[in-house]
């Protein structure tokens, strides 16, 4: 088994996978470039991870500030990995302020390696530290490695004549060597994204590389003992090809996979918000099957993408919480005019601007109800990176099947997260039908229903023959004309709750994730808590407890077998990035008992606080 | 598109127009469904969006595709549909608090942007629907519901707004003058971009004359100038006043023609030119005529249609994505 034991002077210990590491640093560091290299040379390893970068929402806050540091964490283990890890066996601390926001993730014991350039008065005091760490010993519980990177960088690059300040800017690249070197790493994978990257400017790509071999040589000649055969082989878990994703990137080629199995353009139309814009920027890139279009705002945003379906293609917005809020509106006249519409909606940090770059699960109630009149609607929610792909097939056979607005929650820990990425097999992946009218002699309505799912018949423009006009007022039944008549209102009130509440048949039934079909606790999870929980469960039921989990991705309307499943438990509880939001829903739906672990400090769960939690609730019932 | 021989009644929707007797916009109605035939697409490739108020129930009256969307943001929503499909004959409608008040911003942005969309803005100086209250185009002293003592605010120029934005195409026409709209309306079709037209309207109800003699045929001419590319800019119903160009102020002085030395002194209009586009955009009654006809048409401006924006090349197949991952 793969062990990292690292010496430093200090006590002698062996490390077990999974393994976590974090860089940290000031933004303008290079802490995500240092990460993602190191991320794909774990996946070159064949060790399975899942990484997740920690931005502040400053773009440049001043180097040195608390407020400026940006942190990159990854976990690893040639088993499945399932969240970032709870607590880093590894810290890289570019500054003081990186050292003081980030010293409480790493283990007791854990490897911290620090640049102590910045570790003078000026440094300390933009850090509002008082006493210098290194020499007060509070330390001295870590085993600490102060390798004075600038200073060696520059010194690595002395060859290269580039002056303090270009040489300095390779630190991060010295760094990921002695990283790399600790866990016995090959350095082709990164020298050669290096070279590739930078082709127009190669001295650039030679310092970094440069840069990298000395922070290796380094690690090689003060000896920092480490058991270099980590880079175990893990059994072939993937049969297919597979690559490093975000969940963003995989939701781009989710919609891609959209327009390529419905065959037809989509329109992605958004206004830029954190962290919902790196989607526009994936899609920007492509060159076919997706016309994005940035819109001077979210109302726009969300009424061109209507637009676009009432024109026949698929209108898919983005956006964020202020956004979202933006949106409902035009969203109400997409469930009154009945088309097909996806809005995603990648959750922060809430109310109001918030925390921008922090993600929380606080939108679910305004998916669900946010809007003026009865206004249904269903909302899916991905629950891992890897279905941030499937979900936008799902939602896009939803729009399209019964002619409605659909809200995909995602949220900042998904959309940044990366894990390694199995490719799915395109060939097995059924066609998406785009409904075709087929006149049938009779006079055409435009609100008549299809009997089994109630969608309408969707007839855009330019089709020979059915002119129509559709709008937000309400509508006869059938005909579609303006009517004000109240038998009719009620009708079509309850026809449109009608057909969101038949979705559940074509839904699968609620299913379980892992532990017993009844037992004492049923944790309920949706979204991207899927990993802590799925993790803590793992745990509770190897040590022989009763915990069973389920994790929605059919937030509205519920999916069937959860009611009866909630009868078969002791306890149930849901685990929510928010202060209750299914719980209430669930609790309103069912009228059974549900308690909520909840949490709202801008991170994702750690696994060790769910397993407290569970434990907590399976020793005291009804505490 | 295919040009076919049709009829304004082929234009006619089965809907009972809801509008009040008298209201301007029958007149407008009358003059759209004119000038569709004229251009002789199938109704069947004919959209008409609209927000919400009196004017925005337009497309429910026509027989051509319609979209009543909510309240501003019919020109976004339009954007849309020439997004999903460029080949479609779009136009937009709505009232000046459709347009200029909730929906600037987007009346704003799809002008400079110049996605090629026909704008009819149906300009009556008041809410109509919510039971007259003043607009962002009522006079300095409008009395209304929300306004007992009179406003106070400056009301905006809509064709001012327009170029302001960077519009390539400027139109101003009136309700009542059956001969000369249609003319303005097919020169606002027939632009490849975004074509702005204010068509100052009469609510009868709410605010009745609100433009004074310009909507009123008989007086019309003295109270207005006819642009015409290339020709001088007289006026008067005698066509015994004209424009004279002030090269010291950049603006338009008025005269008689029988103080003028010459003819000739009188401006000759000329569309293409911005700057005589803003000095027209500000005259206004009284001092001035007010400008009808096309202020300004850019000339072979690039307009954008879909395929000028990312990722148009056509849908993709199950290989293209397999490439792609
Ligand atoms: C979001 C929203 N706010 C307010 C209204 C109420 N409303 C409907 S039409 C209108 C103004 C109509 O004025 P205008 O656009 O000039 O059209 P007109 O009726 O004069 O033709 C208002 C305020 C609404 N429908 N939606
Ligand atoms: S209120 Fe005015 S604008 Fe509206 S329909 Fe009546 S007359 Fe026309
Ligand atoms: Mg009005």
């Amino acid at each position: 088994m793969a062990e990292l034991s690292v010496a430093s002077g200090a006590a002698d210990t062996v490390r077990k996978p999974p393994l976590v590491v974090r860089f940290a640093g000031d933004s303008g560091d290079g802490i995500q470039l240092a990460g993602l290299e190191f991320a794909k040379s774990t996946a070159d390893a064949k060790s399975d991870f899942m990484t997740f970068p920690d931005y502040p929402a400053e773009i440049r806050a001043p180097a040195g500030t608390l407020f400026g540091v940006s942190a990159y964490q990854i976990q690893f283990d040639s088993d499945e990995v399932l969240t970032p890890g709870d607590e880093a066996d590894v810290l890289v601390a570019f500054n003081p302020a990186a050292l003081k926001t980030n010293l409480h993730t790493l283990k007791p014991g854990g490897v911290l390696i620090v640049d102590e350039t910045h570790f003078d008065a000026r440094g300390l005091k933009k850090a509002k530290v008082e006493a210098n760490p290194l020499e007060d010993g509070s330390l001295d519980g870590y085993q600490l490695i102060t390798a004075g990177v600038v200073k060696r960088t520059i010194e690595a690059l002395a060859p290269l004549e580039l002056g303090r300040k270009q040489a300095t800017r390779a630190k991060n690249f010295w760094v990921l060597g002695l990283v790399y070197w600790l866990f016995g790493r090959p350095l082709d994978t990164t020298e050669d994204w290096l070279k590739t990257k930078f082709r127009k400017t190669p001295e650039v790509a030679n310092a970094n590389i440069l840069a990298l071999k000395a922070g290796h040589a380094y690690a090689e000649t003060v000896e920092l003992s480490a058991v270099r055969d980590f880079a175990e082989p893990r059994i072939a878990k993937h049969k297919n090809k597979s690559r490093i994703i975000s969940g963003t990137q995989a939701m781009a080629y989710g919609i891609a996979a959209v327009s390529a199995l419905g065959k037809r353009d989509i329109v992605y139309c958004s206004y830029p918000i954190t962290p919902a814009s790196i989607l526009l920027h994936a899609l920007a890139r492509f060159e076919a099957g997706i016309r994005t279009f940035q819109a001077e705002d979210e109302i726009a945003a969300v009424s061109a993408a209507l637009g676009a379906s009432y024109a026949g293609s698929l209108g898919i917005t983005a956006s964020s919480g202020p956004g979202l809020s933006l949106k409902t509106e035009a969203i109400g006249l997409g469930v009154s005019v009945e088309l097909p519409l996806i809005i995603i909606d990648v959750q922060r940090g809430g109310p109001s601007t918030g925390m921008p770059t922090k993600p929380e699960q606080s939108d679910l109630s305004m998916a669900i109800h946010g809007r003026h009149g009865e206004a249904p609607l269903p909302v899916l929610a991905p629950a891992t990176p890897d279905e941030c792909f499937w979900i936008m097939l799902e939602a896009a056979r939803t729009a399209i099947g019964a002619m409605t607005p659909v809200i995909v929650l995602s949220d900042a820990y998904l959309a940044n997260a990366a894990s390694d990425w199995e490719l799915p097999d395109i060939d097995a992946i059924p066609d998406i039908d785009w409904p075709e009218y087929k006149p049938n002699g009779a006079e055409f309505q435009p609100f008549a229903r299809d009997p089994n799912t109630l969608a309408r018949p969707w007839v855009a423009p330019g089709t020979p023959g059915h002119a129509h006009r559709i709008g937000g007022i309400e509508k006869s039944s059938g005909t579609g004309h303006i009517s004000y008549d109240p038998d009719n209102h009620e009708e079509m009130t309850r026809l449109r709750a009608e057909k969101i509440d038949r979705l559940t048949a074509r839904w699968p039934e609620v299913k379980i994730e892992d532990g017993p079909e009844d037992g004492d606790l049923l944790v309920i999870g949706w979204g991207s808590t899927y990993g802590a929980i799925a993790q803590a469960v793992k745990e509770l039921n190897a040590d022989g407890k009763r915990v069973t989990h389920v994790h929605l991705r059919h937030l509205n309307p519920l999916p069937r077998g959860l009611s009866e499943l909630l009868d078969r438990f002791l306890q149930a509880v849901t685990v929510e990035l928010n202060t209750g939001q299914l719980c209430s829903i669930l609790r309103s739906e069912f009228l059974k008992p549900v308690e909520c672990i909840s949490q709202v400090n801008g991170q994702p769960f750690h696994v060790s606080k769910l397993r407290d939690e569970f434990t907590k609730r399976l020793e005291a019932p009804g505490a | 598109m295919n040009v076919m021989q049709l009829k304004a009644s082929d234009f006619e929707s089965d809907q009972e127009v809801r509008w009040c007797p008298g209201c301007g916009d029958y007149a407008i109605l009358k003059v759209v469904k004119t000038v569709l035939a004229d251009i002789g697409h199938s109704p069947d490739d004919v959209v008409f969006v609209a927000g919400i108020g009196c004017a925005a129930r337009f497309p429910y009256y026509l027989s051509t595709y319609g979209f009543h969307t909510i309240h501003g943001r019919s020109a976004a929503v339009a954007t849309g549909v020439k997004l999903a499909n460029p080949d479609l004959d779009v136009w937009v409608v709505g009232g000046d608090g459709d347009f200029l008040s909730i929906g600037g911003n987007h009346t704003l942005h799809a002008l400079r942007r110049n996605v090629d969309l026909n704008l009819l803005l149906f300009n009556n100086a008041i809410y109509g629907l919510t039971k007259g209250q003043y607009s962002p185009t009522s006079p300095v002293g409008t009395r209304s519901p929300s306004t007992p003592g009179g406003s106070v605010e400056q009301p905006v120029n809509a064709v001012s707004f327009a170029l302001g934005a960077g519009a390539k195409f400027v139109a101003r026409g009136a309700d009542t003058l059956q001969t000369h709209l249609p003319t303005v309306l097919k020169r606002a079709h027939d632009y490849k971009g975004a074509s702005f037209v204010e068509i100052l309207q009469n609510c009868i109800v709410y605010h009745d004359g609100a433009f004074g003699a310009i909507n009123d045929r008989s007086e019309s001419q003295n109270v207005t100038v006819r642009l015409e590319h290339g020709q001088p800019m007289l006026f008067g119903k005698e066509n015994d006043k004209g424009l004279v160009f002030n090269e010291q102020t950049g603006t338009f002085d008025v005269d008689e023609l029988t103080n003028l030395k010459s003819e000739d002194d009188v401006a000759i209009h000329d569309e293409t030119n911005i700057d005589r586009a803003f000095a027209l955009a500000q005259m206004e009654q009284p001092g001035h005529p007010v400008p009808l006809g096309v202020l300004y048409a850019e000339p072979a401006a690039e307009f954008v249609d879909a395929r000028g924006f990312t990722g148009t090349k056509g849908a993709w197949d199950r290989d293209a994505l397999k490439a792609l991952l």
